[in-house]
């Protein structure tokens, strides 16, 4: 069975004042146990809003509004207060984009994962100080980082190394599923390609599901083994990173690729995406993707695409699919 | 329409200026010598930080230039020293009549209106309580002089020449009612506002989505045809710099370790350091790393990353 199994998930963001925008819309997600799989797509595509529902970690005005999330045969789209927190303690955790943002500036390292190990402790499980120094440290190592970092504060360290401090804490009570948003967009290309490295590491020795958001498809086809395009609050495409290598199904995953080069080649040249995603404050007939694609016809106009089988996996293009089809042969009647 | 041009002497007016090309004719060459910069560490001489040391270069006139590096190689630094904003502890640097090193508080305002910055922060770089057309006025009233009717006609052309057509659906908007390429538009139009012969771009693209990045680097190459002007371009993202530059500098730590041709460096790396930067970039078409690339640094954790 999956490890967890999302099927039509919804999420509105819904303001007191303003606009309802429907960012993520009827999106089913399917993990298995010990899969790294990616998230893609552009600003503001619903990605990481999604990877929020799927971690129960939206905060009003978002909401999920439809849908159901199944993480290993608990129901948790309905888990609140208690049920809830100790269902985090057993499953999933979080690394934000600004996580290394998110350490708090007066305390040490050690303070930190100090305060999730008391804080998710067994009813009358003791924590001495050495007990959780030695976590600690263990976590510590783990990502990479001296055991004396623990009584580092955070000015003291590199945005790489506060980075991999909030790993460590996503690490602490040995979650079975990740999920690393934009993890390393604000570290420059060297101490990107190092903290990838780690997670990778970790994710194949620990063998815990992860997911990683990412606009930057490098990033994710170098981690993955399965990456899923968003587009407009909808999986567009759903491949194995190496058959996507090899070519898109999905015209905006093709465009998305088209945004990058090998910056060795002969000759090289990168695309962009003409137009702007949609506003999802209204709702969209036919495809979201049709207004951009080179490719639209009338029938994208008219009907919203599903997600069918297409190449070694999913794409939702009316155009593609109908392509790959073994023509139907008629036969004339006279 | 008659525009007070005496900040360049001999350029064009600026009135026509955007709908065709519009050379700068003699743009000068910026030269720089053996500039180095210290920054001492409250006068503890032994803590003092070299961020950059000893770097020499020419951007040609009309040329393209690169400067690449990881955080820390001293690329911001030089970017400041060329724009005046700090000044080397050693070293001169010169773009025409300039002594940029020793610019006098006079000079100044001269001298930017001939070298012009865009910042890698659209967000941070404008105003939110300005309006675009507010915005791009300012530099037409303080740097060319133009009256308000004047410098309002000159913002809807700065709008046409970055792509945010129609201009009036633009003019009246507020920052945070762009979406990301649109305010890094405003922001290169800014800049173009007073004419300049060199505009030093520092990661202007590097916020954005991948799908807006090409759109902005063509719009950059494009204004760069155009106009005759001089870039220097600099970044992290080396299929960025291949796309805009002709020429690359590869700085770590404040020492210049590769200088050439752009597409020559990238396929014929001599220094590790670029090879390490090569390797570094995530495409999704994966490059096959050089048989004596030192990768263990990358991967050794920690010890890679410098200290804050």
């Amino acid at each position: 069975m999956a490890l967890l199994e999302a099927r039509g998930v919804s999420v509105t963001y819904e303001p007191a004042r303003g606009v309802r925008i429907w960012s993520v819309r009827d999106v089913d997600v399917t993990l298995e146990e010990g899969e790294f799989v990616g998230l893609v797509g552009e600003s503001g595509c619903g990605k990481t809003t999604l990877g929020f529902a799927l971690t129960r970690m939206l905060r009003p005005p978002a909401r999920l509004d439809s849908g159901t999330i199944t993480f290993d045969g608990v129901d948790v789209g309905t888990l609140d207060g208690e049920a809830l927190r100790r269902q985090r303690r057993n499953g999933f955790a979080l690394v934000l984009q600004s996580g290394m943002n998110a350490l708090n500036p007066v305390r040490t390292v050690e303070h930190h994962l100090g305060d999730i190990l008391k804080a998710h402790a067994r009813a009358g499980e003791k924590l001495p100080a050495a007990a959780i120094r030695r976590r600690g440290a263990e976590l510590l190592d783990m990502v990479r980082l001296d055991p004396a970092v623990l009584h580092r504060f955070p000015h003291e360290l590199s945005g790489g190394m506060r980075q991999r401090v909030a790993i460590a804490l996503a690490l602490a009570l040995e979650p079975r599923f990740i999920v690393f948003d934009e993890p390393t967009t604000a570290l420059d290309v060297i101490v990107q390609g190092a903290v990838m490295q780690t997670i990778k590491d970790l994710q194949r020795d620990k063998g815990f599901t992860a997911m990683l958001i990412s606009h930057d498809l490098g990033v994710v086809f170098e981690a993955t083994s399965r990456v899923m395009v968003m587009y407009a609050g909808r999986i567009v495409e759903d491949q194995p990173s190496k058959e996507l290598l090899h070519g898109a199904h999905h015209p905006y995953t093709e465009a998305l690729l088209n945004c990058y080069a090998d910056p060795r080649a002969d000759e090289v040249r990168i695309d962009g995406i003409p137009g702007n995603p949609p506003d999802l404050s209204v709702s969209i007939s036919g495809c979201p993707f049709e207004p951009r694609c080179p490719l639209a016809e009338e029938i994208c106009v008219e009907k919203d695409p599903l997600l069918s089988p297409l190449g070694r996996g999913t794409a939702a293009c009316h155009v593609r699919t109908r392509a790959s089809r073994p023509p139907v042969e008629v036969r004339s009647v006279r | 329409m008659s525009v007070d041009v005496d900040a360049a002497g001999q350029r064009t007016p600026a009135g026509g200026g955007d709908q065709g090309p519009s050379p700068l004719g003699n743009v000068p060459p910026l030269i720089v010598t053996g500039v180095s910069k210290i920054y001492a560490n409250r006068g503890r001489r032994d803590k003092a930080v070299t961020a950059v040391d000893n770097v020499s270069f020419t951007i040609a006139s009309g040329a393209a230039v690169g400067l690449v590096g990881a955080s820390g190689s001293g690329k911001s630094t030089l970017a400041k020293m060329i724009t005046g904003t700090e000044r080397p502890t050693s070293g001169s640097i010169h773009f025409g009549e300039f002594a940029v090193d020793r610019l006098r508080p006079g000079r100044r305002r001269k001298f930017h209106s001939r070298v012009q910055m865009v910042f890698q922060d659209p967000y941070g770089a404008l105003n939110p309580l300005h309006t675009v057309e507010y915005t791009l006025m300012r530099p037409c009233e303080n740097f060319l002089h133009m009256s308000g009717q004047e410098a309002r006609q000159r913002v809807h052309e700065l709008l046409e020449t970055v792509g945010l057509t129609p201009p009036t659906q633009y003019a009246a908007k507020l920052p945070h009612q762009l979406s990301g390429g649109q305010r890094q538009r405003v922001v290169i139009a800014h800049a173009l506002a007073c004419n300049p012969e060199l505009i030093v771009a520092d990661e202007p693209a590097s916020m954005l989505d991948v799908s807006l990045r090409a759109d902005v680097l063509k719009l950059l190459a494009t204004l760069r045809e155009e106009r005759g002007l001089s870039l220097l371009y600099i970044t992290h993202d080396l299929l960025s710099a291949r796309v805009v530059t002709d020429e690359i500098l590869v700085l770590n730590k404040g020492k210049v370790v590769e200088q050439g041709p752009t597409k020559q460096v990238l396929q014929h790396p001599r220094d590790s350091y670029t090879v390490q930067l090569l390797n570094a970039v995530a495409t999704p078409f994966a490059i096959a790393p050089a048989p004596d690339a030192p990768d263990e640094e990358l991967t050794a954790g920690a010890p890679a990353e410098p200290a804050p």
